[in-house]
Protein backbone atom coordinates (compact mmCIF):
# COMPACT_ATOMS: atom_id res chain seq x y z
CA UNK A 1 0.00 0.00 0.00
CA UNK A 2 1.78 3.10 -1.05
CA UNK A 3 1.34 6.32 -2.95
CA UNK A 4 4.25 8.44 -4.16
CA UNK A 5 4.18 11.73 -6.02
CA UNK A 6 7.69 12.59 -7.14
CA UNK A 7 9.79 14.48 -9.65
CA UNK A 8 12.32 11.65 -10.08
CA UNK A 9 12.02 8.70 -12.42
CA UNK A 10 11.34 5.23 -11.04
CA UNK A 11 12.52 1.73 -12.00
CA UNK A 12 9.50 -0.54 -12.64
CA UNK A 13 11.56 -3.70 -12.10
CA UNK A 14 12.78 -2.54 -8.72
CA UNK A 15 9.32 -1.42 -7.72
CA UNK A 16 7.80 -4.79 -8.66
CA UNK A 17 10.50 -6.69 -6.80
CA UNK A 18 10.02 -4.57 -3.67
CA UNK A 19 6.24 -4.85 -3.84
CA UNK A 20 6.16 -8.65 -3.97
CA UNK A 21 9.09 -9.36 -1.67
CA UNK A 22 8.12 -11.00 1.62
CA UNK A 23 4.55 -11.78 0.59
CA UNK A 24 4.16 -15.34 -0.62
CA UNK A 25 0.37 -15.05 -0.76
CA UNK A 26 0.64 -13.05 -3.99
CA UNK A 27 -0.09 -15.17 -7.04
CA UNK A 28 -0.53 -12.41 -9.59
CA UNK A 29 0.64 -8.85 -10.13
CA UNK A 30 -0.64 -6.44 -12.78
CA UNK A 31 1.31 -3.28 -13.57
CA UNK A 32 0.42 -0.35 -15.79
CA UNK A 33 3.11 2.15 -16.77
CA UNK A 34 2.14 5.34 -18.61
CA UNK A 35 4.68 7.09 -20.85
CA UNK A 36 4.94 10.45 -22.58
CA UNK A 37 3.90 9.91 -26.22
CA UNK A 38 5.77 11.71 -28.94
CA UNK A 39 2.67 12.50 -30.98
CA UNK A 40 -0.24 14.46 -29.54
CA UNK A 41 -3.11 14.53 -32.02
CA UNK A 42 -1.31 15.84 -35.10
CA UNK A 43 1.80 17.50 -33.70
CA UNK A 44 5.10 16.24 -32.37
CA UNK A 45 5.78 17.03 -28.75
CA UNK A 46 9.11 18.12 -27.38
CA UNK A 47 8.08 18.04 -23.72
CA UNK A 48 5.23 17.67 -21.28
CA UNK A 49 5.08 19.41 -17.91
CA UNK A 50 2.91 17.93 -15.17
CA UNK A 51 1.53 20.16 -12.48
CA UNK A 52 -0.16 18.88 -9.32
CA UNK A 53 -1.77 20.09 -6.10
CA UNK A 54 0.57 19.03 -3.28
CA UNK A 55 -1.51 17.65 -0.45
CA UNK A 56 -4.75 17.07 -2.30
CA UNK A 57 -3.08 14.96 -4.99
CA UNK A 58 -1.62 12.53 -2.44
CA UNK A 59 -4.90 12.49 -0.54
CA UNK A 60 -6.91 11.61 -3.66
CA UNK A 61 -4.46 8.89 -4.71
CA UNK A 62 -4.66 7.36 -1.23
CA UNK A 63 -8.42 7.39 -1.45
CA UNK A 64 -8.40 5.74 -4.90
CA UNK A 65 -6.07 3.07 -3.58
CA UNK A 66 -8.27 2.51 -0.52
CA UNK A 67 -11.31 2.19 -2.77
CA UNK A 68 -9.53 -0.50 -4.85
CA UNK A 69 -8.72 -2.41 -1.68
CA UNK A 70 -12.38 -2.26 -0.64
CA UNK A 71 -13.45 -3.75 -3.96
CA UNK A 72 -10.81 -6.43 -4.53
CA UNK A 73 -8.84 -8.74 -2.23
CA UNK A 74 -5.46 -7.08 -2.82
CA UNK A 75 -2.30 -8.12 -1.07
CA UNK A 76 -0.36 -5.08 -2.27
CA UNK A 77 -0.87 -1.96 -4.34
CA UNK A 78 1.27 0.93 -5.49
CA UNK A 79 0.73 4.25 -7.25
CA UNK A 80 3.68 6.36 -8.38
CA UNK A 81 3.01 9.56 -10.34
CA UNK A 82 5.65 12.01 -11.51
CA UNK A 83 5.42 15.78 -11.89
CA UNK A 84 7.63 18.39 -13.53
CA UNK A 85 9.02 18.50 -17.05
CA UNK A 86 9.13 15.20 -18.94
CA UNK A 87 10.14 14.29 -22.47
CA UNK A 88 8.75 11.77 -24.98
CA UNK A 89 9.55 8.24 -23.82
CA UNK A 90 9.74 9.24 -20.15
CA UNK A 91 7.66 7.34 -17.60
CA UNK A 92 4.79 9.34 -16.07
CA UNK A 93 2.88 6.93 -13.88
CA UNK A 94 2.95 3.41 -12.49
CA UNK A 95 0.01 1.63 -10.89
CA UNK A 96 0.29 -1.92 -9.61
CA UNK A 97 -2.12 -4.34 -7.96
CA UNK A 98 -1.14 -7.70 -6.48
CA UNK A 99 -3.51 -10.42 -5.36
CA UNK A 100 -3.69 -14.17 -4.81
CA UNK A 101 -5.34 -14.54 -8.22
CA UNK A 102 -5.06 -12.71 -11.53
CA UNK A 103 -8.65 -11.51 -11.97
CA UNK A 104 -8.46 -9.20 -8.97
CA UNK A 105 -5.02 -7.97 -10.01
CA UNK A 106 -6.10 -7.15 -13.58
CA UNK A 107 -9.36 -5.48 -12.59
CA UNK A 108 -7.91 -3.46 -9.72
CA UNK A 109 -5.03 -2.21 -11.87
CA UNK A 110 -7.44 -1.00 -14.54
CA UNK A 111 -9.61 0.61 -11.89
CA UNK A 112 -6.64 2.43 -10.34
CA UNK A 113 -5.54 4.07 -13.58
CA UNK A 114 -9.09 4.84 -14.74
CA UNK A 115 -10.00 6.59 -11.49
CA UNK A 116 -6.64 8.30 -11.21
CA UNK A 117 -7.12 9.89 -14.62
CA UNK A 118 -10.42 11.54 -13.69
CA UNK A 119 -10.00 12.25 -9.95
CA UNK A 120 -6.36 12.96 -9.09
CA UNK A 121 -5.38 16.63 -9.46
CA UNK A 122 -2.73 16.60 -12.19
CA UNK A 123 -2.61 18.78 -15.29
CA UNK A 124 -0.51 18.30 -18.43
CA UNK A 125 1.04 21.12 -20.39
CA UNK A 126 2.28 20.01 -23.81
CA UNK A 127 5.09 21.79 -25.62
CA UNK A 128 5.59 21.21 -29.33
CA UNK A 129 8.77 21.56 -31.34
CA UNK A 130 7.87 25.19 -32.19
CA UNK A 131 7.83 26.02 -28.48
CA UNK A 132 4.05 26.44 -28.36
CA UNK A 133 2.58 25.26 -25.05
CA UNK A 134 -1.00 23.96 -24.70
CA UNK A 135 -2.86 22.63 -21.67
CA UNK A 136 -4.26 19.16 -22.37
CA UNK A 137 -8.05 19.04 -22.23
CA UNK A 138 -9.87 16.37 -20.26
CA UNK A 139 -11.22 13.63 -22.51
CA UNK A 140 -14.77 12.33 -22.53
CA UNK A 141 -13.47 8.79 -23.06
CA UNK A 142 -11.56 8.99 -19.77
CA UNK A 143 -14.76 9.91 -17.95
CA UNK A 144 -16.54 6.99 -19.60
CA UNK A 145 -13.75 4.61 -18.60
CA UNK A 146 -13.99 5.80 -14.99
CA UNK A 147 -17.78 5.58 -14.99
CA UNK A 148 -17.65 1.87 -15.76
CA UNK A 149 -16.49 1.36 -12.18
CA UNK A 150 -19.25 3.32 -10.45
CA UNK B 1 -9.45 32.51 2.84
CA UNK B 2 -6.50 31.07 0.95
CA UNK B 3 -7.16 30.76 -2.79
CA UNK B 4 -5.06 28.53 -5.04
CA UNK B 5 -5.10 28.41 -8.83
CA UNK B 6 -3.71 25.66 -11.05
CA UNK B 7 -2.92 25.06 -14.73
CA UNK B 8 -4.51 27.55 -17.16
CA UNK B 9 -6.58 29.10 -14.38
CA UNK B 10 -3.33 30.17 -12.74
CA UNK B 11 -2.10 31.64 -16.03
CA UNK B 12 -5.31 33.53 -16.69
CA UNK B 13 -5.66 34.88 -13.15
CA UNK B 14 -1.97 35.76 -13.13
CA UNK B 15 -0.90 34.27 -9.82
CA UNK B 16 -0.81 30.89 -8.06
CA UNK B 17 -2.32 31.91 -4.75
CA UNK B 18 -3.68 34.78 -2.68
CA UNK B 19 -5.36 35.60 0.61
CA UNK B 20 -8.82 37.17 0.44
CA UNK B 21 -11.45 38.19 2.95
CA UNK B 22 -14.92 37.15 1.90
CA UNK B 23 -17.84 39.58 2.02
CA UNK B 24 -20.58 38.37 4.34
CA UNK B 25 -22.90 37.65 1.41
CA UNK B 26 -20.54 34.99 0.03
CA UNK B 27 -21.31 31.69 1.75
CA UNK B 28 -21.05 28.99 -0.91
CA UNK B 29 -18.92 27.94 -3.87
CA UNK B 30 -21.24 29.37 -6.49
CA UNK B 31 -21.28 32.77 -4.79
CA UNK B 32 -17.51 32.67 -4.38
CA UNK B 33 -17.00 32.16 -8.13
CA UNK B 34 -19.43 34.98 -8.95
CA UNK B 35 -17.68 37.31 -6.49
CA UNK B 36 -14.23 36.43 -7.85
CA UNK B 37 -15.35 36.97 -11.45
CA UNK B 38 -16.15 40.61 -10.78
CA UNK B 39 -12.78 41.37 -9.15
CA UNK B 40 -11.14 42.12 -12.50
CA UNK B 41 -10.82 41.25 -16.17
CA UNK B 42 -8.28 38.50 -15.44
CA UNK B 43 -10.71 36.80 -13.05
CA UNK B 44 -13.63 37.26 -15.43
CA UNK B 45 -11.63 35.67 -18.25
CA UNK B 46 -10.47 32.75 -16.10
CA UNK B 47 -14.00 32.03 -14.85
CA UNK B 48 -15.96 32.76 -18.03
CA UNK B 49 -16.83 29.08 -18.54
CA UNK B 50 -17.97 27.67 -15.20
CA UNK B 51 -18.24 24.15 -16.68
CA UNK B 52 -14.48 24.04 -17.11
CA UNK B 53 -13.71 25.09 -13.53
CA UNK B 54 -13.39 22.55 -10.72
CA UNK B 55 -13.37 23.68 -7.09
CA UNK B 56 -11.86 22.00 -4.04
CA UNK B 57 -12.58 23.25 -0.53
CA UNK B 58 -9.96 22.18 2.02
CA UNK B 59 -8.64 19.71 -0.56
CA UNK B 60 -12.01 18.02 -1.17
CA UNK B 61 -13.98 18.35 -4.42
CA UNK B 62 -16.87 20.75 -3.88
CA UNK B 63 -20.18 21.49 -5.63
CA UNK B 64 -21.76 24.90 -6.27
CA UNK B 65 -23.97 24.77 -3.17
CA UNK B 66 -21.22 23.62 -0.79
CA UNK B 67 -20.36 26.14 1.97
CA UNK B 68 -17.20 28.26 2.09
CA UNK B 69 -15.90 30.54 4.82
CA UNK B 70 -12.88 32.59 5.76
CA UNK B 71 -10.13 30.26 6.91
CA UNK B 72 -10.84 27.71 4.16
CA UNK B 73 -8.30 26.70 1.54
CA UNK B 74 -10.10 26.86 -1.80
CA UNK B 75 -8.50 25.67 -5.03
CA UNK B 76 -9.73 26.43 -8.55
CA UNK B 77 -8.54 24.30 -11.44
CA UNK B 78 -9.54 22.81 -14.81
CA UNK B 79 -10.72 19.20 -15.19
CA UNK B 80 -7.78 16.96 -14.34
CA UNK B 81 -5.59 15.32 -17.00
CA UNK B 82 -3.10 13.10 -15.16
CA UNK B 83 -2.17 9.50 -15.75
Amino acid sequence: MAVRVQREDFDPGQEIAALTANNKTIGGLTVFVGLVREMAKTRALSAMTLEHYPGMTERMLERIEAEARERWPLEESLIIHRYGRLEPGDRIVLVAAASAHRDAAFEACRFLIDWLKTKAPFWKLEEDSQGDATWVEARESDEEAADRWQ
Amino acid sequence: MRLLYFAWLKQKVGHAEEEVTLPEAVTNVEQLLAWLAQRGDNYAAALSDPKSVRVAVNQEYARPADPVQNGDEVALFPPVTGG
